[in-house]
């Protein structure tokens, strides 16, 4: 990070890119505000696939293109699915609920500035001279990644699968609980009149 | 066997027998008796053994250092001279008889194993400090008779008075045993040496620096252990407890423990004038009031109890005019009668069904309920008034001797005024003596009134003991006061014309004096019907003795006196009747002194530290309290709270570092 | 481009996450603004990434591996939390946060004999 290859750059003089950047960042940032205040549940999911699309746009912008990818299919594509799901199934009121904050909210509104501010403070402080080279050959195309990925990372990538598993199976087994509980008792109430076919 | 490892094994044996009885009194039941009885016998075979090798002659020495214990060292060592070897034949001889009697007495009881482990264990104790060569050793001994007492006379601790008894009793021999202690350090101290032997050397070599002090501190602890004016009060109340053991403390242990260690280390006491006045006027006060006090107790035990505390007055008083022989003289033979009149008291306490004197003189008959204690108890009585030819006539004639001497100017060890002092007192007292025993003996077999309950007899084993300790009140003084000299200081023992004269016309006035008031006092007894007699007359003698001692103040109102108008104490005391029955009020002078101060410093006490010292803590938990308030509050249970709270401070870290790391 | 765009942007987008853990009420919002700060952290990976390969030649690609791995944990994540939700939904029938509060202090507790039946248990059907 020379400070003579940064010196051609200039702050007020923005690339296309940059500009490009900026707007999207700003879709994305309302988007993802609308996120955190809306009172509709529903439209809070929805826009939140708003904000992870801006996202997926600014990895593009930032030559991360598989990245960009997986983040549209997964994020986009099974996450906000699933949380949909999840809306319904705990009956989540469709339309406007007054009561979708609880009553922390001023507390929470003042750490978030306070770290908001902070994080930025330090962020500019630190990166203020501070440029990207974007041009040459895209950092992350999917060979570039998948060359990455499983010459360096296999092994971390294996326990990675290891781990998605154990997530899948505890999510059926907290799913599941109730309803186990529920079937182990009526057996055992079926149990006390006729005690033969209980002992098989 | 040496005659040092024979002289070893007469405080060991009761000593075993007393451990064996606690541990197999409740899973072997059958040999609690013959634990209680045979290790005492044994003791009396071994000490007669050692008595008989010793025969008066050179002290045997022996000594083993057991552990090194500093600047002075402490050694397990015997001194056995002619005073130890008759002493330990005389305590082992009491504690068989009181061993044996208890096999009867306490029959029914069911704390009777453990009883007689403690009689045991007292026995042991008491032979320690006889044979004891060193004053440390002594101490234990010393100090295992005292925590013994307080269990013993504490036996039947259903009753409240038993209860106040044990305690007074342990609390005021303690008062008198903490000087004791200091007094055997400084003696200790001064002599470098706790052997008595070489305490008595250095004594002897004028090694002493204190004497005074010594001899007055250890005075201290005498007068509690021997019942002595003024630490005497314990002993009367000390009858709340089963007879036998007022036998065993009064005849062979406890009291007596005092009067011999002055005997023993009475050069000490010599070398200071100061001390042998005050053991002198110490005795005459002793004898005096309780000779008074003693005509005024309506408790047959009480009577006794101030007779005890008289009769020690006279050994003091002998110890006072410097002749220990006659001292110890007069303890063996006080043993004997001594003994035998509690046994025979606690006898007729079972036949009549109470203790009181006012109860038993409206029962006719009683001597020949018993008969046995009837005539034991006429002899032992006699022997108290000194009457010729029985024992006590020759002991208490050599204390008078003793005085005699000393007072008409020949040369002794202590000051003529104490020799008058004590001649004086002592042949009051023989007075008195006669007079007190002459009513007890009315009182309780001359009564006139209903017959008395027949229980039918007493066991064998209470009547037979009865008779073998007659014997020596009898005979012992007549037989012994001709070889005595030989074993003891070498001084003669025998009496002289003129105070024999006096002493036993004294007794007879007293005694007849006694009669003629009962005589014209005895007429009035029908008017007044007085009495309680046991719930459970059937049952065993403790049984009824507890009975009688917790019905008698319910019943007459004192535990010292009865309203009888048919006493003849009474007459004989005029106003000083009311005062000598309840022991001059010295218990009143003490609770005043004492009791009154300290429990008002308790209470003030008490009042500051719940009051003010706890104000203080209270108040310093208030604050953490209201803290510990506004922190629950806090604690709401919303996790979003918890969350926005360690974020928040986080961020105020972060900018707290950021700003320390910046600079500015 | 000038690397602070990414980082502020990341840095804002983290605080409105921040902001929705804080305040919203119903849990799968919660869910969903953890999700936000998880994206937040996946694109500071993804810029330092690029920005490093370039200007230290670094040919591990680490960020972007460690982005794809928050993903793939992010899915577990939600997936659990669902779960998760939704028992407590069947047990309390409500997801509302703030009303889970059995580890609250009630001011009638007497701290030497908590009131141990029903909290309890709830804690431990929960």
């Amino acid at each position: 990070m020379s400070l003579a290859a940064t010196a051609p750059y200039g702050f007020l003089s923005p690339t296309g890119v940059e500009i490009a950047f900026l707007l999207v960042g700003l879709v994305t940032l309302g988007a993802a505000l609308i996120t955190v205040t809306t009172r509709q549940l529903v439209h809070a999911a929805l826009w939140l696939v708003v904000t992870l699309g801006g996202l997926a746009v600014e990895y593009l912008l930032l030559t991360a293109e598989f990245i960009a990818w997986v983040q549209v299919l997964i994020y986009v594509g099974s996450v906000v699915v699933l949380l949909l799901f999840g809306l319904m199934l705990t009956r989540a009121p469709i339309g406007h609920s007054p009561d979708a904050d609880s009553g922390n909210r001023p507390a929470a509104l003042v750490v978030a500035v306070g770290s908001a501010g902070a994080l930025v403070w330090v962020v500019t402080d630190a990166f203020r001279a501070t440029w990207i080279d974007l041009d040459g050959p895209a950092a992350g195309t999917t060979g570039v990644t998948g060359e990455s990925l499983f010459r360096h990372w296999v092994l971390p990538f294996e326990a990675l699968s290891v781990l998605l598993l154990a997530a899948l199976v505890g999510a059926i087994v907290l799913s599941r609980k109730a309803k186990a509980e529920q079937a182990a008792g009526t057996p055992s109430l079926a149990k006390a009149p006729g005690d033969k076919e209980g002992a098989r | 066997m040496t005659t040092t490892t024979l002289a070893a094994l007469v405080p060991l044996l009761p000593f075993l027998g007393a451990v064996a009885g606690l541990l197999l009194g409740r899973t072997a039941p059958g040999f609690v008796r013959p634990l209680a009885v045979l290790p005492p016998l044994a003791s009396l075979v071994l000490a007669a053994l050692v008595a008989a090798r010793q025969g008066g002659g050179r002290a045997i020495d022996a000594y083993t250092l057991l552990t090194p214990t500093g600047s002075v060292p402490v050694d397990l060592a015997l001194h056995i001279d002619g005073f130890a070897a008759l002493v330990a034949v005389l305590v082992a001889f009491v504690a068989t008889c009181v061993q044996i009697y208890s096999t009867g007495y306490l029959r029914d009881d069911p704390r009777y194993p453990s009883y007689a482990a403690l009689v045991s264990l007292f026995t042991s104790a008491m032979l320690l400090v006889v044979y004891s060569g060193d004053l440390i050793v002594l101490l234990v001994g010393w100090e295992v008779m005292g925590i013994c007492s307080y269990f013993l006379v504490g036996h039947y601790w259903g009753t409240p008075e038993a209860r106040a008894a044990s305690l007074k009793a342990f609390l005021v021999t303690k008062l008198g045993d903490l000087p004791f202690l200091i007094g055997l350090f400084a003696l200790g101290t001064d002599a470098g040496s706790f052997r008595i032997t070489r305490v008595l050397g250095a004594v002897a070599s004028g090694g002493l620096d204190h004497p005074t002090v010594i001899a007055l501190l250890l005075l201290a602890g005498v007068a509690g252990k021997s019942a002595q004016f003024p630490l005497h009060t314990w002993l009367p109340d000390a009858m709340a407890g089963p007879t036998p053991v007022s036998a065993l403390i009064h005849a062979a242990t406890m009291v007596a423990a005092g009067v011999y260690f002055v005997a023993r280390l009475l050069p000490v006491f010599e070398a200071s004038a100061a001390a042998m006045t005050v053991l002198a006027v110490m005795a005459a006060v002793t004898m005096l009031g309780s000779g008074l006090a003693a005509l005024a107790q309506d408790d047959i035990k009480r009577v006794l109890a101030y007779s005890t505390i008289g009769q020690l007055g006279y050994m003091t008083g002998a110890l006072a005019v410097g002749d220990r022989g006659a001292a110890v003289f007069h303890l063996l033979s006080h043993g004997a009668f001594k003994a035998l009149l509690f046994l025979a008291g606690g006898a007729v306490i079972h036949a009549a069904g109470t203790n009181s004197l006012a109860a038993m003189s409206r029962m006719s008959h009683l001597r020949d309920r018993v008969p046995d204690a009837f005539w034991t108890m006429t002899v032992a009585l006699l022997a108290l008034a000194a009457i010729p030819p029985f024992s006590g006539f020759f002991s208490k004639e050599s204390v008078l001797a003793a005085a005699e001497r000393l007072a008409t100017g020949h040369p002794g060890p202590a000051p003529g005024a104490a020799g008058w002092i004590v001649l004086v007192a002592a042949l009051a007292t023989a007075l008195l003596t006669a007079a007190y025993a002459t009513r007890l003996w009315l009182l309780a077999f001359r009564g006139r009134g209903a017959e008395a309950p027949d229980h039918g007899r007493q066991p064998l084993t209470m009547t037979v003991v009865l008779w073998v300790l007659a014997l020596p009140s009898l005979a012992f003084g007549a037989l012994a006061y001709r070889t005595l000299p030989g074993w003891f200081d070498g001084r003669s023992l025998a009496p002289t014309l003129l105070t024999s004269v006096l002493g036993t016309g004294l007794a007879v006035v007293g005694g007849l004096l006694a009669y003629g008031a009962w005589q014209r006092a005895a007429a009035r007894a029908p008017r007044v019907p007085l009495g309680a007699v046991a719930a459970h007359p059937e049952g065993d003698a403790g049984l009824v003795e507890a009975e009688a001692i917790a019905a008698h103040e319910p019943a007459y109102g004192d535990i010292a006196q009865a309203p009888d108008p048919a006493d003849p104490g009474r007459l004989l005391l005029g106003p000083l009747f009311g005062p000598a029955a309840a022991g001059f009020h010295l218990d009143a002078v003490y609770s005043a002194l004492f009791v009154r101060p300290v429990l008002g410093a308790a209470s003030l006490v008490r009042f500051l530290d719940r009051e003010v010292v706890d104000t203080y803590v209270r108040g310093a938990a208030a604050l953490p309290r209201l803290l510990g308030a506004a922190v629950r509050r806090a604690q709401t249970g919303n996790v979003q709270t918890y969350v926005s709270a360690l974020l928040a401070g986080t961020v105020v870290l972060t900018v707290a570092v950021l700003l320390v790391a910046s600079g500015a | 481009m000038h690397l602070a765009y990414p980082a502020v942007l990341a840095a804002l987008l983290f605080c409105t996450g921040l902001y929705g853990v804080l305040a919203r009420r119903n849990a799968i919002l919660v869910l969903m603004s953890v999700e936000l700060m998880l994206n937040a952290v996946n694109l500071n990976l993804v810029a330092f990434d690029v920005w490093l390969s370039r200007t230290a030649q670094d040919t591990l690609h680490s960020g972007q591996a460690l982005a794809l791995f928050t993903i793939a944990i992010a899915a577990a994540e939600i997936g659990i939390g669902l779960a998760i939700v939704l028992a407590v939904y069947r047990d309390r029938a409500t997801a509302d946060i703030d009303r889970l509060r059995d580890t609250a202090e009630t001011p009638g507790d007497d701290p030497d004999h908590p009131d141990a039946s029903g909290t309890e248990k709830a804690e431990a059907t929960a």
